[in-house]
Order: structure tokens, then C-alpha cells, then sequence
């Protein structure tokens, strides 16, 4: 990601600030790694709660062992989702002070309602996961509840504020000054509710279908006991309502670009010129202005761009040079995060279609259930692919505007430069040392688990309980 | 009250809400950094991890409270506090992330080594964080940081009001933190830990109250505006402060742990308060005002809707945490046995250690 980034300034031909690339590239890291714990903290709670009330209602001990297990690996991700996020708070003030000090007002709002969600967020998962054994169970199983929403209200307030830099409304310029704030229609501006669904659907994708692949694996080891059968569809069936749901809502969110903002949908659409009607280009790079190495479908342009056999994508020729995103990142990440998403819509239709038709492909002996658990692997990855994907499509291609129209992203950043590339080798190194550690634990887990030791004491000493016989 | 003072009112709030929850959980980082060899900190470590467990997310999300009812109220300000102070900010941030990561980490790890390694950067990290937010508190309240931004990146976070601040947080943290571990080791009923726990509290008790008196000579002449207002009309705050610091020194000394934690409490809730009516009506001080920070009075009018939401459905949860924490059944066994309906141990379980 760092070289993509890094390709992008090439696009201005402005001297850009010292504090631009680097900040560029803190942001995307930053971002790109809290996005994937979010999805997991948007969607892994309504998953738990499934599993927990299976246990709960229906008595079934081994629902009550899964939704337990998955509480602590969540217990895990939540406090690295936690920490992670707050490196963006600090960093909306750090990387772009131009942003936040002419713009604070106007977009800061719903920052505000998700602080108050994640303030519950965070207050039941303390609940939630100490209640174990300590509350009613049937009570306990509730505090998951708050959980869920609370998770719908914060994605919905985050991509708020992104809707709002994509499609700014709520203020007037009057001299250069910005007047007449009215946070309300800042928030629910005309890109929020899309943008939120797809967002808090692709959630459940990331979520449902990594957990899946985890069973996935384990069953393609030879583990198919009911256990793994459980473990695997609960989040497997998540994922698949969501993969279903989400090229249809995709299709809504970029059906506005041709208004909004035209750049980025002839960057999506590799469209240098406006054709009627235009094709479909899959793959392909732009090379000196030049279209190479794509494969055209006419009229599909039209139809999935403009819900039309004529109207045309308008296209980058219309375009100022210097409003202009890159051109390649962009497309190549929308095409990504489009073909994935239809990939994974396959799986979870074969996979549904053939189990209501009778065919169980995670019966060991099933003909292509092999084949099945190997996507459902690879359909875990893919799915945070696609995420990232998408949000470098959605990022990128809005440049070179920070606040769509209005701000450009050069004046949103500071001029500390070489202290921020040392910011950034530092945070790639945290990042990463982060990324290790919480594969290390939840391996550990996953082994000790395993092994039947259910309750994961860690260990503070050696001969703990000696210890403490002595002491009584 | 005009919209910006309530909306500042609000913001400090939370700021005194951090230092107090926030700041216990940092807090115990100290204690856990000198709880000595694996074998004979295990006790005092297991306690500072049932201790705040539950609630270290929640106290946390204290400081994000506090960083977007500034930057959304206040915007300009928290573009030249974050311009002028990205190095201690930076640090800080490091810290925070080290500290809740490692302590997650160390929760679920599976050797004594591993629980060791990350045991010691949560330990090390919650020490030093407070320290940091501490400089960027006495930056602005010694009038360091310019309406404009961008100043020293150094010197605006390294004169004495800063390094005061600095350490009086760390001081206040490790006292508030050790009041809560003796608190709840007592009630645990583990007499040796809680006899260790109190020699160290009152320990600490004593040098932070020095620290903290003797830190108020430089401040006369480094940050004056604040000391005329530690002065004058924050004076009260100041004594009550001292009057209720005292107290939990000598209530922690008669082994009145219960009560001594609520002056624990108003002993920081007061000395931080100080802070706020010392400099009122400056936000960045001697450069920018509150009514001259303020944004939008739409956008204030909004964060008070924020904020009322937040006393509605925030705090009756957050009691009922915290209520919960400090219930008998809370208090013991860190893995209590699963729901009723349990499920059999898996085959070739290792007997539950505890
Ligand atoms: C699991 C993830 C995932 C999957 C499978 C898809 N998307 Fe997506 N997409 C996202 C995850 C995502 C995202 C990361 O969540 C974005 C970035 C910003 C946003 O709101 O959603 C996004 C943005 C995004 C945009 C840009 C909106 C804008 O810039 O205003 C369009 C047009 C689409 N998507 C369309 C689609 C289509 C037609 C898909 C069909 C299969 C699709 N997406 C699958
Ligand atoms: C809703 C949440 C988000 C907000 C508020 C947000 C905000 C911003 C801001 C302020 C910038 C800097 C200005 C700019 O370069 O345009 C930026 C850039 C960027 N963000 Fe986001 N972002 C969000 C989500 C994400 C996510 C989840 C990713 C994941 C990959 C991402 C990737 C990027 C990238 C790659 C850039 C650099 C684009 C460039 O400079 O060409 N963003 N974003
Ligand atoms: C699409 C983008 C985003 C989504 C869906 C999202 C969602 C979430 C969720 C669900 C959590 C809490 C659960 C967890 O800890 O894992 C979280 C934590 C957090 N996020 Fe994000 N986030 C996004 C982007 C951002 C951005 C752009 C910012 C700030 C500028 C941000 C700031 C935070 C903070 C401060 C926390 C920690 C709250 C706490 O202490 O519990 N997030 N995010």
C-alpha cells in the first residue's frame, strides 16, 4: 500500500506540503489495519449472540462452548480495535490540522454520537466478558444486545463523516470563511446511508466469512465433528446473506458517482473518453493515456454505471488535469473489490443452493466438498481484500480533494515532514509488532483449546497456588 | 451559561473522568512494573488484571470523549495543540497502544515467558504514558502553545509547568491505582497481598503529595496566569485537594480502605479541577479564550444533544459496570466455572487451574 500511495502525488502538479506524503501513508496504514478489527467489532457480537442463545434457549452445551471461545477472541480484537482507533483520533488532528481546525465543526458531530457508542461498546463487552458464570445466564446473554446496535450506530456515525468529505453540504464559504454550519444536514448528507449500508454489510462479510475459514481449515484437516460444523456455519451463514445483499447495494452507491463526482467513476471505469455507449473494461492500465491490455463488453458500462443501454460515462478528457485522481489505483481497486464480491456472492449461492437441494458439502464424503472448504478458506482473505479494496478505491479516487469540491488535500496538511516519516517507520513497526502478537495469542488459544483446557488461565508465575496457600 | 461553557464544561468533565478512571488503570501499570520476580509478583499481578479488566475499555474510551467534543467544539485549538505538541502527543499515543495491546496480549498468553514479555510493556507503557499527556496539560496551561500552532516542537512541551505536570500525573495515577488494588485485594480477602499493597500506597501516597507541593514553586514564575488562578479562584479546589489527599494517606494508613477510596477520588477529581478554574476563561492559555475557540453554536448546540445522550444512556450503564466490579461475586475466583449448563470438559482436559 505504501508504493500505491506513494504513486499518487505524482497526480498534482502542485508543490504539495512536506507533511503530505507521509501523512497520506500513515493515514492509509492506520486506517487500513483499524478497518479490519472494526468489521469484527460491528459484526462478531450479533455472531456471539447467535451462538450464545442457541446455548441458552435451546440447551445446547456445545453452542454455549463456541459462543465462550469466541467471546475471548474477541475479548482479544476489541482491545486492539480499541487502541488502534484512537491512533485515529489523535491522528485526524496530527496528519490533517487544516481539516480539523477550518472543518472541525462541520464534520466533528457524528464523531461525537460514535464516542457515545463506543462508550457502550466498550461497557458491555466489560460486562459481557467478566459475566461469565457471575450473571443470570439469561441476562448475560442480553448485554450482547447493546452490543449489536451499538455497532451499527458507530459505523453509521464514521461513515458519516466520510460521506460528508465525498459529499459535503452544511456550510457556506463566504470570503474564504466558512459560515452558516448546520451539523445535522453535515450528517445526514446525501452519501451517509449507502455508504453506511454497504459498509456495515461488508462487516459481515469480513467477519462471517474469516471466522468460517477458520472451521473451514480445520475441517479440511479431518476435524469434522459437529463442533466444527457449528463453528463454521453460524458465521458462514452471516457472510452469505451479506455477500448476497452486497453487490446489489454496491450497485446503488456507484449509480450516484455519475453525479457526484464523475472523476472517480471514469477512473473506476477506465473511461478516457465519453462513449456512448460505454464498455465494460475489466483489467487494463493507462499507460501515456492510452487504454492497454483491457478486455471491453460494450453496452455493460452503460448498464451497470448509468442503468442504461445509452447514457454514457463521462469521461477523464472532460476533466481538469489537477482534478484528476491516479487514475490506475483506482481502478484496479474498484475492479478488485468488484470481482471479489462477485466471487464470494458464487460461493455463498453454490454452497446454499446445494445444501437445499439436498447435497451437504461439509459431509466428509461429499463430492466437491473439498473444493468447497478450500474457497471457504480463501474466502476469509478475500473478503478483507475487498475491503481494503474498496475503501482504496472510495480514498484514492476522490483526489485530489480532501473535502470533495472544497478543500483540497494539500491544504489539509501540515508541514512537519521528516519528523512524520519517522512516525511512520515507527507506527509500521507497532503495527506489525501489534499484528504478530495477536496471532501469537489466538494461536495459542486456538492450541490450547485444542488440547481441552477450556478456561486459558495465564500464567503470572510458576507455582501460582502454592503461592497463594501459602499467603492464606 | 453561554453554549460554549457548557459545551467546555462538558469536555472537562471528561477530562476529569479520564484522570480518575483512566488514570487508575494507568496506574496500576506502576505496581505491576515493581510487583518484583515472576514467582513473587504473580499475586499482586493476577489482582491488577482482575482489577481492571473490566474496565480498562470502558476508561478508555474516556480520552475519545475528550478528543471529539475538543476538536469538534473547539477546532482550531485542537489543530494548534496537535501541530504544536506531536511529540509528546505521539509518545502518548504509542504508550496507549503498547499498553491496551500488551494487556490484552498478556491476558490470554500461554507461557510464563510470553506473559513476562508482554507483562512488562504493559507494565512499562502505562508508567510513561500519563507522564506525556501529563506535558501536553502543563504546555497549554503555561501558555506554550500558540493560537496559530506550529511551536517548538521541543521546548513548548519541556519547561517546568510541562515536567510538573508530567510527573504529578504519573504520582497520582500510581496513588489512585494503589488505593483501588488494596481496595479490592482486601475484599478478596488476600491479607498478605493487601499488608504489601497498603506499605506501597502510603509509599507513594507520601512522595506524590511532596511532589505535588513542591511543584507548585516553579510554577510561579514559569506559568503565571495559572498560578494566579491556583491562587485565587481555584484556591478552594486546591485545599480540598490537600485536606482529602491526607485523609486517604491516613485512611489507608488505619486500614479503612473502603472510604478511602472516595477521598482518593475527590483528591485527584479537585486537583484537576483546579486546573480547569485556574485557567478559565483561557483555553490555550494567555493565547485563545473559550468563547474565542468555540465553533459553530449549531455544532455546539449539537455536542450538548451528544452529551445529553451520553448522561442518559452512558453513565446508568457505566454504574451497573462498575457497580458490578466492586460486587462480592466480582471479587472472587478471576475464572469462575462456566453457566450452570456448562458443557463437559473437552476429552483429555487437564484439570482447571485456577
Ligand atoms: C467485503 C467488502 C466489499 C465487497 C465484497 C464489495 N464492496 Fe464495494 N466497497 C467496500 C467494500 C466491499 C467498502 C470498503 O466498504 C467501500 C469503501 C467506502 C464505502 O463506503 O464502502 C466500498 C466502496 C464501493 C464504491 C465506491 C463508493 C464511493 O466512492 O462513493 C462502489 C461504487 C462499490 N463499493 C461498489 C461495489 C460493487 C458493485 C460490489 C459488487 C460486488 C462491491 N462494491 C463489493
Ligand atoms: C470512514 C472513515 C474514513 C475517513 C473519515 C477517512 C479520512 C481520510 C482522510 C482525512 C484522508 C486524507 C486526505 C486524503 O488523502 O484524501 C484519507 C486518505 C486515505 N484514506 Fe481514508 N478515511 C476513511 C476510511 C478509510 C479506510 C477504511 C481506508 C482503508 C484502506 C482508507 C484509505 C485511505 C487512503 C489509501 C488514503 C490516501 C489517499 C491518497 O492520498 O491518495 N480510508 N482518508
Ligand atoms: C469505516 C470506518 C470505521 C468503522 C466501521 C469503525 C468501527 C469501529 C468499531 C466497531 C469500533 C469498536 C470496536 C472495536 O474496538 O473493535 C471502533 C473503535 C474505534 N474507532 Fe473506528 N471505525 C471506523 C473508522 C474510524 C475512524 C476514521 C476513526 C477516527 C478518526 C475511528 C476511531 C475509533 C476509535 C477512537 C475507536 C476506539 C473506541 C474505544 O476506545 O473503544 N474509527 N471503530
Amino acid at each position: 500500500m505504501d508504493l500505491l500511495t506513494g504513486l499518487t502525488t505524482l497526480a498534482a502538479d502542485v508543490p504539495d506540503p512536506a507533511g503530505l506524503l507521509p501523512a497520506r501513508q500513515q493515514m492509509a496504514l492506520s486506517l487500513g489495519w483499524h478497518i479490519v478489527l472494526a468489521c469484527f467489532g460491528v459484526a462478531f457480537p450479533t455472531m456471539i449472540l447467535v451462538m450464545h442463545w442457541r446455548g441458552v434457549h435451546r440447551d445446547d452445551p456445545l453452542a454455549l462452548v463456541l459462543a465462550r471461545r469466541w467471546a475471548k477472541v474477541s475479548a482479544v480484537l476489541f482491545a486492539i480495535g480499541a487502541v488502534s482507533g484512537t491512533v485515529l483520533s489523535f491522528e485526524m488532528g496530527l496528519l490533517w490540522p487544516g481539516l480539523m481546525g477550518r472543518f472541525g465543526d462541520v464534520l466533528g458531530l457524528p464523531f461525537a454520537f460514535e464516542g457515545v457508542a463506543f462508550f457502550l461498546e466498550a461497557i458491555f463487552l466489560g460486562i459481557y466478558l467478566y459475566g461469565w458464570g457471575r450473571i443470570p445466564p439469561r441476562r448475560h446473554l442480553l448485554m450482547l444486545v447493546p452490543m449489536a446496535l451499538t455497532g451499527i450506530a458507530g459505523t453509521f456515525s464514521v461513515l458519516a463523516v466520510n460521506g460528508w468529505m465525498n459529499n459535503p453540504t452544511g456550510f457556506r464559504i463566504v470570503d474564504g470563511e466558512v459560515t452558516d454550519v448546520d451539523p445535522w444536514a453535515a450528517m445526514f448528507n446525501s452519501g451517509v446511508l449507502w455508504q453506511f449500508l454497504h459498509m456495515w454489510v461488508a462487516a459481515f462479510m469480513v467477519a462471517g466469512f474469516s471466522i468460517a475459514a477458520v472451521y473451514a481449515a480445520g475441517m479440511l484437516r479431518g476435524r469434522r465433528d459437529r463442533h466444527h460444523r457449528l463453528g463454521f456455519t453460524v458465521p458462514f451463514a452471516f457472510a452469505s446473506v451479506a455477500a448476497l445483499l452486497q453487490p446489489a447495494i454496491g450497485h446503488l452507491l456507484g449509480s450516484r458517482l455519475a453525479d457526484t463526482q464523475p472523476a472517480k467513476l471514469a477512473a473506476f471505469e477506465l473511461a478516457t473518453e465519453t462513449e456512448s455507449p460505454s464498455p465494460l473494461r475489466l483489467g487494463g492500465l493507462l499507460v501515456d493515456g492510452e487504454v492497454r491490455w483491457s478486455i471491453d463488453i460494450p453496452y455493460l458500462g452503460s448498464v451497470i454505471a448509468r442503468n442504461s443501454l445509452t447514457a454514457p460515462v463521462q469521461g477523464l478528457d472532460t476533466i481538469p488535469l489537477d482534478e484528476q485522481p491516479p487514475v490506475n489505483i483506482t481502478h484496479l481497486a474498484f475492479q478488485s473489490m468488484v470481482g471479489i464480491g462477485t466471487a464470494l456472492a458464487l460461493l455463498a449461492l453454490v454452497y446454499w443452493v446445494a445444501r437445499w437441494r439436498g447435497h451437504d458439502l461439509l459431509r466428509p464424503e461429499a463430492r466437491g466438498g473439498t473444493w468447497l472448504l478450500r474457497a471457504a478458506v480463501a474466502a476469509g482473505p478475500l473478503a478483507v481484500v475487498a475491503l481494503e479494496a474498496g475503501w482504496i478505491a472510495t480514498e484514492v479516487g476522490r483526489q485530489p480533494w480532501v473535502v470533495y469540491g472544497v478543500m483540497r488535500t494539500t491544504e489539509a496538511a501540515g508541514n512537519a515532514s521528516t519528523a512524520l516519516w519517522w512516525v511512520l517507520g515507527a507506527s509500521a513497526l507497532l503495527y506489525a509488532a501489534m499484528t504478530v502478537g495477536a496471532v501469537l495469542v489466538l494461536r495459542s488459544m486456538a492450541r490450547r483449546w485444542r488440547e481441552g483446557d477450556e478456561s486459558l488461565p495465564s500464567p503470572y508465575g510458576p507455582e501460582l497456588e502454592r503461592v497463594e496457600e501459602q499467603r492464606r | 451559561m453561554s453554549l460554549e461553557i457548557a459545551v467546555a464544561a462538558a469536555l472537562f468533565t471528561g477530562v476529569v473522568a479520564y484522570s480518575v478512571l483512566g488514570g487508575a488503570d494507568f496506574g496500576s501499570g506502576f505496581y505491576d512494573l515493581t510487583a518484583g520476580g515472576t514467582r513473587r509478583g504473580a499475586e499482586l499481578r493476577r489482582q491488577v488484571d482482575h482489577s481492571i479488566g473490566p474496565v480498562w475499555e470502558a476508561n478508555h474510551v474516556w480520552l475519545i470523549f475528550v478528543l471529539v467534543v475538543w476538536w469538534t467544539g473547539f477546532p482550531s485549538t485542537f489543530a494548534a495543540v496537535a501541530t504544536t505538541l506531536a511529540v509528546p502527543l505521539v509518545l502518548a499515543l504509542v504508550g496507549i497502544v503498547l499498553r491496551g495491546s500488551a494487556f490484552a496480549f498478556r491476558k490470554y498468553a500461554a507461557t510464563v515467558a510470553q506473559a513476562r514479555f508482554f507483562g512488562v510493556v504493559f507494565a512499562a507503557s502505562s508508567v510513561v504514558t500519563p507522564f506525556f499527556l501529563g506535558t501536553v496539560a502543563g504546555a497549554i496551561a503555561s501558555g506554550r502553545v500558540p493560537a496559530a500552532g506550529e511551536g517548538d516542537p521541543w521546548s513548548s512541551w519541556t519547561g517546568a509547568t510541562s515536567l510538573v505536570g508530567g510527573v504529578v500525573a504519573v504520582g497520582t495515577c500510581a496513588f489512585l491505582a494503589g488505593v483501588f488494588l488494596v481496595t479490592d485485594a482486601a475484599r478478596a480477602g488476600k491479607t498478605g497481598l493487601t499488608a504489601a499493597l497498603r506499605r506501597r500506597v502510603l509509599v507513594v501516597g507520601l512522595v506524590t503529595g511532596a511532589v505535588v507541593l513542591a511543584a507548585l514553586v516553579p510554577l510561579h514564575d514559569d506559568a503565571p496566569t495559572l498560578w494566579t488562578g491556583l491562587t485565587g479562584r481555584a484556591l478552594p479546589l486546591v485545599l480540598v485537594s490537600f485536606v482529602a489527599g491526607t485523609t486517604t494517606v491516613a485512611l489507608v494508613a488505619v486500614r479503612r480502605f473502603g472510604p478511602a477510596r472516595w477521598s482518593a477520588v475527590l483528591a485527584v477529581a479537585s486537583v484537576v479541577s483546579g486546573w480547569g478554574v485556574a485557567q478559565y476563561p483561557w483555553l490555550l492559555v494567555d493565547e485563545v479564550t473559550l468563547a474565542q475557540a468555540a465553533g459553530a453554536p449549531a455544532t455546539l448546540q449539537g455536542l450538548l444533544v451528544a452529551v445529553g445522550l451520553a448522561v442518559v444512556l452512558v453513565l446508568p450503564a457505566l454504574g451497573y459496570l462498575l457497580w458490578l466490579t466492586q460486587t462480592q461475586a466480582w471479587s472472587g475466583a478471576p475464572e469462575a466455572p462456566a453457566v450452570s449448563a456448562g458443557p463437559p470438559p473437552g476429552p483429555g482436559a487437564r484439570p482447571r487451574r485456577r
